[in-house]
């Protein structure tokens, strides 16, 4: 059984700098798999390689044994690849419940279906489950442009579930977000995890939201791998205390 | 031989009109994402400006000119800026096109509603002699306008990369937050971007009125023009501009000699497409790649 | 809520009653003003679907209005019904569209523009060039009204209400396409490109098909707008008109379904009533675009909208006080 995810030697450089140098790595399905390492240190920029934003220079990209590099984001999302962005992205001129059915509904019908067929695509009982399990139902009519900023936060999440994702890659989903709320995002997140074994890959800057969610910890510096292990093993590792705080 | 020789120097005095008003039009996308779709009508308007001062206003030839680059100054370029395009730009960029869509409409109405609806005459830099060139018939009036408006993009070019504030300008075009963190005045460099612009459409009034005459629908064909040569050499490029500017000037004339008066207005067109197709980044434009 | 939706219903069941009994009133060259606003107001409707739906800029859905005009005129010369021929109309420009689109979805979105803008004027040039096709600057003229099931719509009064059937149908084709699934994805793609890729959304396939449709609804206008004038000549789509055309789904409200009749009745109707106005009324109308860009880019209808959401907050501030 091949792994979900694997990258084999991925490079990507602008200008001649090399951003990601040469990473390599698998995720196992249900893993929950963290990405930590300093500023500038290419974990955005893999994520982009690997979701179809950004063309590597060179490398692999396999989800679940079939080679990707090269792909379209929205032919990976059709693969069960779902992402969501370090900055805000929801529709803010739509409600809560049509940015859910938005997110969801390329994943089912056909184009003929989504014409002619019901408005809602079929999923607005998806989406209304998705609202109550992020405790959005206070304000699902709303438009999202109106959300607070963790509201919104816990909106990016749910629509990247939408499509039933096989992998889910989060790039810094606890940035802003206050700590009643991290605590319940994490609930969630975990829940997901358990009853669909959905796999994530997750970069954070939160320490201990990363320690505490993830099963494993890649430590990424300069483009590469410099360390990865269990969350209490990365954390005692010398070369990632020097790569945060310099030698 | 001759023919095509006087082709080309005609050709490239139009390109060179061509390019100034590219240049301007490059400029203001770069430093406040304006596209500015009334372009051709600010080249239009000036040459009214200096009729209207010796008309009205008695004025000579040249005062006359000084009068119109003050008012193109004061109108396209400082107007432009705080009434039309500072009030719409928190609005993105839709707006601001549709605004500039209407202040063409307006500019062309005032001018045939104000002054006049027929094609005027316009008094040019120097007399229209003509010189024999290599065999071909080159008029004094086509050499002036190439060194004039290559003059004036020389002038532009040392003014932007040797003196500070071209510097400063620059800086803000590429940047314009790390600009502001090194301590330059952002918004007075937009708005030196904007005279510039006023005062390159008023030079490039000045020399086309004399050769095709004044008339208030001149912009469009102008316009169009301007947009082309800036695409096809390079949008983030003030060189690229040029470039585009010379080649359509050149290759409009050549077009309506030797393929079709017609569709001598197709010529342009369909390299513009061309190059959007082979060559987004205009002939001499850089990628913008573009991450998330 | 309620109120502000009696007197929306109250208007649009005011506006249904005088435009069916507008025969009885209005005067041969009013008939003929009304038809045409609605002609005008179903090209609208296309590019609002481009432009207000799906955030695609473009400026040839005059262009699009002239191919269907003169297909349905060249066909009908050619012998063809009118049915087929407005039919035919509606795919060419749907194909054109589709073509189009490919080359300026390579590149960023604002290139749109630029394309749209060479093919108006390229169009416009074939138009008057080409004369052992389209008559060049003579023109066509004697283009036939049509007959459906027997019924001939030759007078001003029936061909008044053929075109204002059809604009009724068209809008309710747009108002279902808006709320199907189709028009969630034409909305996620304006509002944000980069997160509907990532969510499964073909960005690209939805762009062309947004760009596409809009262009044939252009073309049916024209299909339409043909036997309305009965005499086609290539100035009518100059970029003038397509600017112009731009202009109404702006002002009129993009992104609204009734935006472009609103739009269109501005640029269309009102001239008619501001008779006093003489030649400034484009140079008025222009400074008024711009003044209305400065303050509600939304349009009209955007702008009737804030001013009811100020009330109903000050009627409320009132009762809490």
């Amino acid at each position: 059984m091949a792994s979900v995810l694997e990258i084999a030697d991925l490079h990507k450089s602008f200008g001649g700098i090399a951003a990601v140098n040469g990473v390599s790595f698998t995720v196992e399905e249900g893993e929950i798999v963290g990405i930590i390492g300093p500023n500038g240190s290419g974990k955005s920029t893999l994520f982009n390689c690997v979701l179809g934003q950004l063309q590597p220079t060179s490398g692999e990209v396999r989800i679940d044994g079939r080679v990707t590099t090269g792909m379209r984001p929205c032919d990976l999302n059709a693969l069960g690849v779902s992402r969501t962005f370090q900055l805000l992205q929801v529709f803010p001129e739509l409600t809560v419940r049509d940015n859910l059915i938005a997110a969801g509904q390329e994943h089912c019908g056909t184009m003929f279906s989504r014409l002619f067929g019901p408005r809602d695509a079929g999923l607005g009982p998806v989406a209304d489950r998705m609202i109550e399990f992020f405790r959005l139902s206070h304000v699902a009519g709303e438009r999202a442009g109106r959300l607070s900023y963790g509201q919104q936060k816990l909106l990016d999440a749910a629509m990247a579930f939408m499509g039933g994702p096989r992998l889910v890659l989060l790039d810094e989903p606890a940035g802003g977000v206050n700590l009643t709320m991290l605590g319940d995002l994490r609930e969630r997140l975990r829940a997901i995890n358990r009853e669909r074994r959905s796999t994530f890959v997750v970069i954070e800057h939160n320490m201990d939201f990363v320690m505490s969610l993830c099963t494993r910890v890649l430590v990424l510096a300069e483009g590469r791998i410099i360390a990865q292990g269990s969350p209490d093993a990365v954390r005692n590792d010398p070369k990632v205390i020097e790569a945060y705080l310099g030698p | 031989m001759s023919a095509f020789i006087q082709l080309v120097v005609s050709g490239l005095a139009t390109g060179a009109i061509y390019a100034l008003v590219a240049v301007g039009f490059a400029l203001l996308w770069q430093t406040s994402q304006t596209i500015n779709f009334a372009q051709g009508e600010f080249v239009m308007v000036p040459a009214f400006f200096v009729l209207v001062a010796i008309k009205y206003w008695g004025f000579g030839y040249w005062p006359a000119i000084a009068v119109g680059f003050a008012i193109s100054a004061l109108l396209l370029g400082a107007a432009f800026k705080g009434l039309v395009v500072e009030p719409m730009l928190r609005h993105g960029v839709l707006p601001l096109v549709i605004s500039t869509v209407a202040l063409a409409i307006l500019m062309k109405e005032a001018v045939k509603d104000f002054y006049s609806s027929q094609a005027q005459q316009f008094p040019a830099i120097v007399e229209g002699t003509d010189l024999d060139f290599l065999g071909a018939v080159v008029s004094t009036q086509s050499i002036a306008v190439i060194v004039v408006a290559i003059g004036a993009v020389a002038l532009l070019n040392w003014f932007l990369s040797s003196t500070l504030t071209g510097r400063a300008m620059q800086a803000t075009a590429q940047n314009r937050n790390v600009a502001r963190i090194l301590g330059i005045d952002v918004e007075r460099m937009i708005l030196y971007t904007f005279l510039i612009n006023g005062l390159l459409t008023a030079l490039a009034s000045f020399l086309i009125s004399p050769i095709y005459l004044a008339k208030f629908t001149n912009g469009e064909t102008l316009g169009l023009a301007a947009f082309v040569a800036a695409i096809v050499g390079g949008f983030n490029q003030v060189r690229g501009a040029v470039l585009g500017g010379l080649i359509l000037g050149i290759l409009d004339n050549l077009a309506a000699a030797y393929v079709s008066a017609q569709y001598r207005a197709a010529v342009p067109l369909v390299v513009l497409v061309a190059v959007i197709l082979w060559r987004p980044q205009g002939i001499l434009g850089r990628v913008e790649e573009r991450s998330v | 809520m309620a109120s502000a939706g009696l007197v929306r219903g109250t208007l649009a069941a005011v506006t249904v009653v005088v435009l069916a009994a507008g025969p009885e009133f209005l005067r041969p060259s009013q008939l003929y003003l009304v038809s045409l606003w609605a002609v005008t107001a179903i090209a609208a409707m296309g590019l609002n679907l481009t432009l207000g739906y799906a955030g695609q800029i473009s400026m040839a859905q005059g262009a699009f209005v002239g191919i269907g005009a003169y297909t349905v005129a060249l066909l009908m010369q050619a012998g063809l019904g009118f049915f087929p021929a407005f039919l035919a109309a509606g795919v060419l420009c749907f194909a054109v569209g589709w073509l189009l689109g490919y080359p300026a979805l390579r590149v960023q979105h604002h290139y749109l523009a630029f394309v749209t803008l060479a093919f108006t004027t390229l169009v416009y040039l074939l138009l008057r060039n080409e004369q052992w096709l389209t008559n060049g600057v003579y023109g066509i003229s004697g283009i036939q009204r049509p007959t459906a099931l027997g019924f001939a719509f030759g007078t001003a009064a029936r061909f008044y209400y053929f075109c204002l059937g059809i604009m009724a149908l068209f809008l309710g084709a747009m108002w279902w396409m808006i709320r199907s699934p189709w028009g969630r994805a034409f909305m996620v793609l304006r509002e944000n490109p980069v997160r509907a890729l990532s969510l499964g959304v073909d960005t690209r396939r939805y762009t062309l098909l947004a760009f596409a449709i809009g262009s044939a609804v252009g073309g049916f206008a024209g299909g339409l707008f043909a036997p309305l004038v009965q005499f086609l000549e290539p100035n009518s789509f100059s970029l003038g008109y397509s600017l112009s055309l731009l202009l109404m789904v702006i002002v009129g409200g993009a992104g609204y379904l009734f935006g472009p009749l609103v739009g269109a009745a501005v640029a269309i109707l009102l001239p008619d009533f501001l008779r006093f106005t003489e030649g400034y009324y484009l140079l008025l109308y222009a400074a008024a675009v711009m003044v209305l860009m400065a303050f509600c880019p939304q349009g009209l209808i955007g702008l009737s909208e804030r001013w009811q959401a100020n009330r109903r907050a000050r009627l409320a501030a009132g009762g809490e006080r």
